[in-house]
């Protein structure tokens, strides 16, 4: 694959026929197409926004507006409030999601060592998966406390049974065959799960990660909606109860940039550890 | 010259909840030092069992497998295998997968490192040696598979249909390729196939096993006449249709 588009690359600089440029330059013009029509959407959106509360065909105060978020913002940085509220809720869903995954693959290798623990806990580890974790909100602030450490534990049961189930599956599905290839040169059965299971895995793991980024923002966000003194979760309840609807779509629209940079960080990661087609998502 | 595995009277039962399957009965065979020994047989027959049980990977139910004069009690390295397919772990270079081996026992050093640099030199990898395995062709992949099988430096090689996931033009070029590696470097070989014209073009002797549960049917030692002799030379040998048509004949396959 990335043999293609280095070739592709070089194709560019040296001399390449008529027809290939062409073609070269049409799928860019597309690419460039497809860019400046979802900017386009973007803007397009907030102008709508913005012109039909100026008009007062919708209502500002119910709706909010983009001149009113800024100033809002723009509030909120001056009252040193922005970064901290940003911040706390950032650092709550990393921890979690980190916590989440890391727990998870754990709990998914012991899991796999021992068939028969993983046999037991089957029936117990579906039902935990098909309950909503959130349900478990009020227990976790009961007996941990009103505070950060409940939120990150809701946000951490969330994504922990997925992760376990997704990473255990992930293993158990490596090809035999690669098992039998070290089990031919003496293998035991540490070195089975370093030097095949894992690395197998990794494709497997990361995209565990990437539906626990996800998971991990609505654990943090209930968590706060429950206990909170901080944090984009308690802004969006607080903007709620006092009716600033300001503040809710300011937080709202944080929440989203957040969300949407740690995806990418994700990606990064995964581009980064899978890097020169060494994995072929086989 | 002497055997350098010996079975003796070997029975193999697989257990499972929908009852017994005999899959070997009474295998009696030896394998000299030096020698190409194919074993062909109807799909099923246990031929596959046969070699795991050589190379320890799994245990007899009745009578012993003998290598190297000690009983097998477990896979070791005097024991190369080859799979059906490549196996490349496509997150390792082609150098880090073919030590793989000795990663595992452990005897990975300067002098076995020297050994595998050697190796791939010899073979024409040592410039692909940082690639990845998706950056080879089918053939020279099956080459690395055979170099890290060797790179631990067994004696006996089992290779379990080795060829049959390549299309058939590569599957002859790799098999005059393999062929003339493990003569070169002297390996006693087991090849389990189902390709009657593939076991006589490579072996010095083929074994026919019965459908299941397997046992021996019959042992040809293939004499051809060839100048040189070469999987492909052999194939055009007056005898290979004489060693065909009685091998097919063995196997009794009816559709």
């Amino acid at each position: 694959m990335c043999c293609v588009r280095e070739m592709d690359r070089l194709n560019d600089k040296t001399g390449i026929s008529e027809a290939h440029r062409q073609f070269l330059k049409k799928v860019r013009m597309r690419r460039n197409l497809i860019f400046a029509a979802r900017i386009l959407l973007l803007v397009a959106f907030f102008a709508l926004w913005e012109l039909l509360a100026d008009l007062g065909l919708i209502d500002p105060f119910i709706t909010s507006q983009p001149s009113r978020i800024i100033d809002t913002l723009a509030d909120l940085y001056r009252e040193g409030n922005l970064l901290y509220h940003t911040g706390i809720t950032c650092l709550e869903t990393v921890t979690g999601f980190l916590l989440g995954t890391i727990t998870g693959t754990i709990i998914a290798v012991i899991l796999w060592w021992s068939e028969f623990l993983s046999k037991v806990l089957e029936p117990y580890l579906v039902v935990l998966n098909s309950l909503p974790k959130i349900a478990l909100g009020p227990i976790f602030i009961v007996w941990i406390g009103a505070g950060p450490s409940s939120i990150v534990a809701i946000a951490l049961t969330i994504s922990l049974v997925v992760t376990i189930l997704e990473v255990l599956n992930g293993f158990v599905s490596v090809d035999q065959d690669k098992i039998k290839l070290v089990r031919t040169f003496g293998a035991s059965r540490t070195q089975v799960l370093t030097k095949v299971v894992l690395p197998s895995s990794y494709p497997v793991i990361i995209n565990a990660l990437k539906v626990n980024v996800g998971l991990s923002w609505v654990g943090v966000i209930v968590g706060e909606f429950l206990v909170s003194k901080a944090g984009l979760g308690y802004l969006i309840v607080y903007g709620g109860q006092v009716f600033q609807l300001d503040l809710v779509m300011t937080s709202v629209l944080i929440l989203s940039v957040a969300a949407a940079l740690m995806y990418q960080g994700v990606v990064y990661i995964e581009k980064s550890l899978l890097k020169s087609g060494k994995h072929t998502s086989a | 010259m002497g055997a350098v595995v010996e079975v003796h009277n070997l029975g193999m039962k697989y257990h499972s909840l929908n009852g017994e399957v005999s899959a070997l009965e009474n295998i009696n065979l030896e394998v000299q030092e030096g020698e190409f020994v194919s074993i062909v047989g109807p799909s099923g027959c246990g031929k596959s069992t046969l070699l795991s049980l050589i190379a320890g990977l799994l245990f007899p139910s009745e009578g012993s497998v003998i290598v190297g004069g000690k009983k097998v009690t477990g896979p070791t390295c005097q024991v190369g295998y080859m799979l059906q397919k490549d196996y490349l772990f496509e997150w390792r270079t082609i150098f880090e997968n073919v030590v793989l081996g000795l990663e595992i026992t452990g005897t990975l050093n300067s002098v076995t490192r020297e050994y595998v640099e050697g190796l791939l030199n010899t073979y024409g990898l040592y410039d692909f040696k940082d690639k990845y395995p998706n950056q080879l062709s089918g053939g020279m992949r099956q080459r690395a598979a055979l170099i890290r099988t060797l790179a631990t430096n067994p004696q006996i090689l089992l290779l379990d249909e080795a060829f049959s996931a390549l299309d058939y033009q590569t599957r002859l070029a790799v098999a005059e390729d393999i062929y003339s590696i493990i003569k070169r470097e002297n390996k006693t070989a087991v090849l389990v196939t189902h390709d009657i014209a593939e076991s006589i073009s490579m072996a010095d002797r083929v074994i026919v096993l019965t459908k299941r549960p397997g046992t021996v049917k019959n042992i040809y030692d293939i004499s051809l006449t060839c100048d040189r002799k070469t999987p492909m030379s052999c194939r055009e040998a007056p005898e290979f249709r004489y060693y065909f048509n009685r091998i097919w004949k063995d196997l009794d396959i009816h559709v």
